[in-house]
């Protein structure tokens, strides 16, 4: 029997990254790094207060700060024209940028000043006085879940994943023999991708603008810009070549792009507004706050009777942020008596964003540490307990998976990291003054496919440029595309070129939610069909038998076009333009989803195993090993996949073991907005890693065979870590992170 | 950041010269401190006197001690083959400090003057006694998760976040300062303050002063010296308890030791008791215990750093188990 997945070795000779070598060597120009003439440079003014009013604000010493050009704020701000109108969504109302004296929360931008270089208008802001009639702030999640609220969008839609749901019977695991019902915290945690973000505005005329802009969708930025300055859509460009990370923080217009674009409008000139590191954790959103509450009832062969789950998350004063916490619960094992609630605590925060695994990445801590603490209960092996209660079809939805090869991950997971070395009994195992244990998780995320289009232009000497709007936040979506691509057509990898992160390319979603390799593949396998139906049509002209070609035999092979129906029919692809002197062929593709998700449920699914090591005195925790095992259907880009499941694990054990932003709830302010205090993995933290793929195809999402990877390589890796350190000590931590204070 | 001069000297008496002359004046080295709280706002010197180009670059073995230069990278001294000859655990505890980058900027003189990473310290927004006297300590009813279980006031808890002064507290080392008045030694124990009233002074180095060198006299610590650190990743991460130990065995009897603590004061915190009663005592884990327990007496905690009256004496008995070599 051949072996169909893939281990780390196979991918090490897979196509590399196209992007790589511009990357490594600064030759790709992210946002902040773009200079135009005329430029002038924005630093934000930040509230220094929880709550209150502005009284008032002194600008006469930043206005007469050398270089400084102007100082904008509600008193004199251009004004943003959406804020006028009566008819605007009331779910997702957004900070209104210098609109009034309100302050909602404590670092929120309430002017800017722009000056000629960026350390003069940084001294500028530093001279803004500002004066407030403070009220006091509410912050704290637990001191205030009185405040708890039914999120609006819940009653728009009682069918959705946040609003209150009950299958079978509420609170059935209350007659259960064997219980566990327990509180999780997981604090807020900030998105830090590598790269700040950043914005350029330039107003090419009184109604013309052009931003060059860190996003992960050009068009939808530049379709919400257009919004709310009351644009024709047409008139905004997005450009956003390259990205240097987001994991969701970019998936929305955020005030300082608004402030940029109004302070560009007062300026007359093109301005620069580059985000401070510490601004990165409250001005563009984050991983919310969440308490939750879970319940597990069960019989003493494990099997499930009834699972209640609460989830209650911070938003706030201003607009509701909802995800979707509960859906594992719904979905993931065959239980009859599921009851969910979901609520939101408005605070005097900003608001919150997805990130990476959003949902999931928390229900799922919540959910598979509860079942874990249960296998303890049931003295059952965590895997098995997991197995007995396997959904064969989507209980939730009541249909079949379109894939599922959940079994083969706890298999493949448990033989790599040697499973059978752990210990049921949990402090049983010492290494000198380490103690050891083992931990196991699932994970999952709705397997998604929207709409798009690809633009193909194709020269006589064989060579391919591909567009589209898509972003690259840093999957390595030109990469997996050109393998696609190249696969498709035959063409060789280095004669295709991907362009993307543009507003004015082809038709594309926002690159969020792990479905762009489903949905723009598919345009760019439509489009490369197309292509060669048309080169087909050429074809026929010299060769009659071309007539008969279909898509799926065509391919070109070096300077030829060949059928493999008929190899003896084969032209040279240079010919094909000669007849019109065409000097290239320009072919568009569109793709979209059909009624597959009706008959079908689509989800990705994840396990991650954990060896995690637990000093005995100091209670630090070193993870020695991690082993992730995927089913994403059918790996596309083998080598990106494998760096997108590193950097999952890596979010991971950020997540379980060091990642807190703090508030202190007598102001407001974050304390640990620095990366002196915000703590990521460093490399020493990463242990050896494992990443498998189960390869299998999914028959029914697009015509690859893949779904989505970005979310669940992280999904499930923080319970994992939290159920080896439970297994490693006998320790429970239910708060994140697992930092050594809770150990000793 | 405000506007400042820069002036680089290449002489002690003008770098002296420069500060008497303005009170506003600040020495830069490696900058790897100073300049980040001058982005921060914390720190607005209307000068920076540029030491780097002194001549205190030497680190040199003489009779009875070991000389290094106050503008020695950190980077170096930690490499350098009398230092891991002689002072191992000084080499130990720069390395488990900062990141290389930093190490490969900051000197000697510098890291004896970093200041504090209190949040509050470094949040201009924030009440601050020590960055602003009389404001108030922010810390204090805050987040404090990270700050002084000894010796703190009513006025400041923050601590000393270096790890070199930790070893170099254990290790006794002298800091060789120069000034208007003429050169003066510091023992290290008086060099760092506590906060009292004055949590704006870090050190009793006047403000016209410059330091030129640390001595660390000869010991026969070096087979049994350890430095732990206990932080919330495995590196470049300040530490919630360290701990050094330089221990001096004859079999299983402790000659002599010397143990410090860092992050639990605002100064290195130097174990005397301790040491008083391991010495000439069995090295066992029954002893370090006590040892351990008898190095708590006054520790006080607050809202969020209570962890530590139990974490440091832990990573005492960890080290002294480390240094001895004895595990049971």
């Amino acid at each position: 029997m051949s072996k169909k997945h893939l281990e780390n070795a196979d991918m090490e000779l897979a196509m590399s990254r196209v992007d790589g070598r511009v990357k490594v060597t600064g030759a790709a120009k992210y946002t902040a790094e773009v200079q135009l003439p005329e430029l002038t440079y924005g630093v934000l003014v930040e509230s220094t207060v929880g709550q209150g009013v502005i009284t008032s604000i002194d600008t006469k010493k930043a206005e007469w700060a050398p270089g400084v050009i102007a100082v904008i704020s509600h008193l004199n701000t251009p004004g943003v024209p959406e804020y006028k109108l009566q008819n605007q969504d009331v779910i997702q109302k957004q900070l209104r940028v210098f609109n009034d004296a309100n302050v909602y929360f404590n670092g929120q931008p309430i002017a800017v000043v722009v000056a000629d270089t960026l350390e003069r208008a940084q001294y500028g802001a530093s001279l803004v006085k500002v004066t407030y009639s403070k009220e006091k702030s509410f912050s704290n999640l637990k001191d205030n879940i009185a405040r708890a609220i039914v999120p609006k969008k819940a009653k728009a839609d009682p069918k959705g994943m946040t609003s209150d749901f009950i299958r079978g019977r509420a609170e059935a695991y209350k007659d259960a023999e064997f219980q566990v019902n327990e509180e999780y915290i997981q604090p807020s945690e900030a998105h830090h991708p590598m790269e700040l973000h950043s914005i350029i505005a330039t107003w090419d005329a009184e109604d013309k603008l052009t931003l060059v802009d860190k996003t992960q969708g050009s068009q939808q930025t530049a379709a919400s810009i257009a919004k709310s300055f009351q644009l024709p859509a047409e008139n905004v460009k997005v450009l956003s070549t390259y990205v240097g990370g987001a994991f969701g923080s970019a998936l929305r217009v955020w005030p300082h792009e608004i402030v940029a674009i109004l302070a560009a409008k007062k300026v007359q000139k093109p301005v620069k507004l580059v985000l401070h590191r510490n601004q990165m954790s409250y001005m563009v959103g984050y991983r919310p706050y969440t308490l939750q509450k879970v319940a597990i009832g069960a019989s003493k062969d494990g099997k499930i009777l009834g699972l209640s789950h609460e989830s209650y998350g911070k938003t706030s004063m201003y607009e509701e942020f909802t995800e979707n916490v509960l859906i594992m619960s719904r979905m993931m094992y065959d239980i009859p008596n599921v009851d969910t609630k979901y609520r939101i605590v408005p605070l005097n925060v900003s608001t919150p964003a997805p990130m990476r695994g959003p949902g999931e990445a928390t229900g799922s801590f919540a959910l598979e540490c509860a079942i874990d603490e249960l296998s303890y209960k049931l003295k059952m092996d965590p895997i098995e307990l997991r197995l007995v209660n396997y959904a064969a079809q989507d209980p939730d939805k009541k249909i079949p998976w379109s894939s599922n090869f959940l079994k083969e991950c706890y298999q493949l997971g448990a033989d790599k990291i040697g499973w059978n070395k752990r210990k049921a009994e949990p402090d049983s195992i010492q290494d000198g003054e380490w103690k050891v244990g083992y931990g196991v998780a699932t994970g999952t995320f709705g397997a998604f496919r929207n709409a798009a289009s690809v633009k193909a232009t194709f020269k006589p000497d064989g060579t391919l440029l591909l567009q589209s709007a898509i972003a690259d936040i840093g999957p390595g979506t030109a990469t997996s595309m050109t393998a696609i691509a190249a696969k498709n057509l035959g063409i060789q990898p280095e004669n295709i070129a991907f362009q993307l992160g543009n507003s004015t390319f082809p038709k594309a979603p926002m690159q969020g939610g792990s479905n762009t390799v489903a949905t723009v593949g598919s345009a760019v396998v439509a489009t490369c069909d197309n292509l060669k139906v048309e080169l087909a049509k050429r074809a026929a002209k010299q060769k009659p038998e071309w007539n008969n070609a279909i898509p799926k035999n065509i391919s070109i092979v070096g300077t030829q076009l060949v059928n493999s129906d008929e190899p003896s029919s084969k032209v040279e692809i240079a010919s094909l333009f000669k007849e019109d002197n065409l000097s290239e062929l320009v072919i568009k593709g569109d793709a979209a989803p059909g009624e597959e998700s009706k008959k079908y449920s689509f989800y990705s699914f994840s396990v991650h195993f954990i060896e995690a090591h637990v000093h005995e005195l100091t209670g630090v925790v070193r993870i020695k090993n991690a082993v992730s095992v995927i089913d994403c259907g059918t790996v596309v880009s083998p080598k990106t996949a494998r760096s997108q499941s590193m950097g999952g694990i890596v979010g991971g054990i950020g997540m379980a073991l060091m990642e807190d932003v703090v508030i202190d709830d007598r102001t407001g302010r974050t304390v640990t907005a620095s990366f002196g205090d915000y703590h990521v993995p460093v490399q020493a933290d990463i242990p050896q890693m494992e990443m498998m793929f189960v390869n299998e195809k999914d028959p029914y999402l697009n015509p690859m065979g893949s779904k989505g990877l970005g979310e669940i390589v992280i999904i499930g890796v923080a319970p994992a870590v939290a159920n080896a350190v439970y297994n490693a000590t006998g320790k429970r931590v239910r708060h994140l992170p697992i930092t050594p204070d809770k150990l000793i | 950041m405000n506007n400042f001069q820069y002036k680089r000297v290449s002489s002690p008496i003008a770098a002296i010269t420069e500060l008497a002359k303005d009170p506003a004046a600040k020495l830069v080295a490696g900058g790897t401190n100073l300049i980040d709280l001058m982005k921060y706002g914390v720190m607005s010197p209307d000068k920076l006197v540029d030491v780097n180009h002194l001549n205190f670059n030497e680190i040199v073995k003489q009779d009875g001690s070991l000389h290094i230069g106050a503008t020695v990278r950190n980077a170096v001294a930690s490499a350098n083959a009398d230092v891991l000859k002689y002072q191992p655990l000084l080499s130990q505890a720069m390395l488990s400090g900062a990141s290389p980058q930093l190490r490969n900027k900051a000197t000697m003189g510098g890291n004896l003057l970093q200041r504090t990473r209190c949040g509050y310290f470094y949040d201009i927004s924030a009440p601050c006694n020590k960055r602003q006297p009389g404001s108030g300590c922010g810390a204090m009813g805050g987040y404090n998760r990270m700050h002084a279980i000894f010796g703190a006031s009513s006025s400041c808890i923050a601590v000393n976040p270096s790890d070199m002064n930790v070893a170099l507290t254990a290790l006794d080392a002298v800091i060789l300062v120069t000034g208007p008045k003429g050169d003066r030694k510091i023992p290290i124990s008086d060099f760092h303050r506590l906060p009292g009233t004055h949590p704006e002074l870090d050190t009793t180095l006047d403000r016209k002063e410059i330091i030129t060198g640390i001595v660390i006299p000869d010991n026969a610590f070096a087979a049994n010296t350890t430095y732990i650190k206990v932080r919330d990743r495995a590196s470049y991460a300040f530490a919630l308890i360290s701990v050094a130990v330089a221990m001096e065995l004859e079999g299983t009897t402790i000659k002599d030791i010397r143990l410090a603590m860092g992050g639990v004061a605002h100064k290195p915190w130097r174990l005397k008791e301790a040491e008083q009663m391991l010495k000439g005592k069995q090295a066992s884990v029954e002893n370090f215990k006590m040892a351990a327990e008898l190095a708590m007496k006054g520790a006080r905690a607050y809202e969020h750093n209570a962890f530590k009256l139990k974490l440091a004496p832990n990573t005492m008995i960890q080290a002294l188990k480390t240094a001895s070599g004895i595990k049971a």
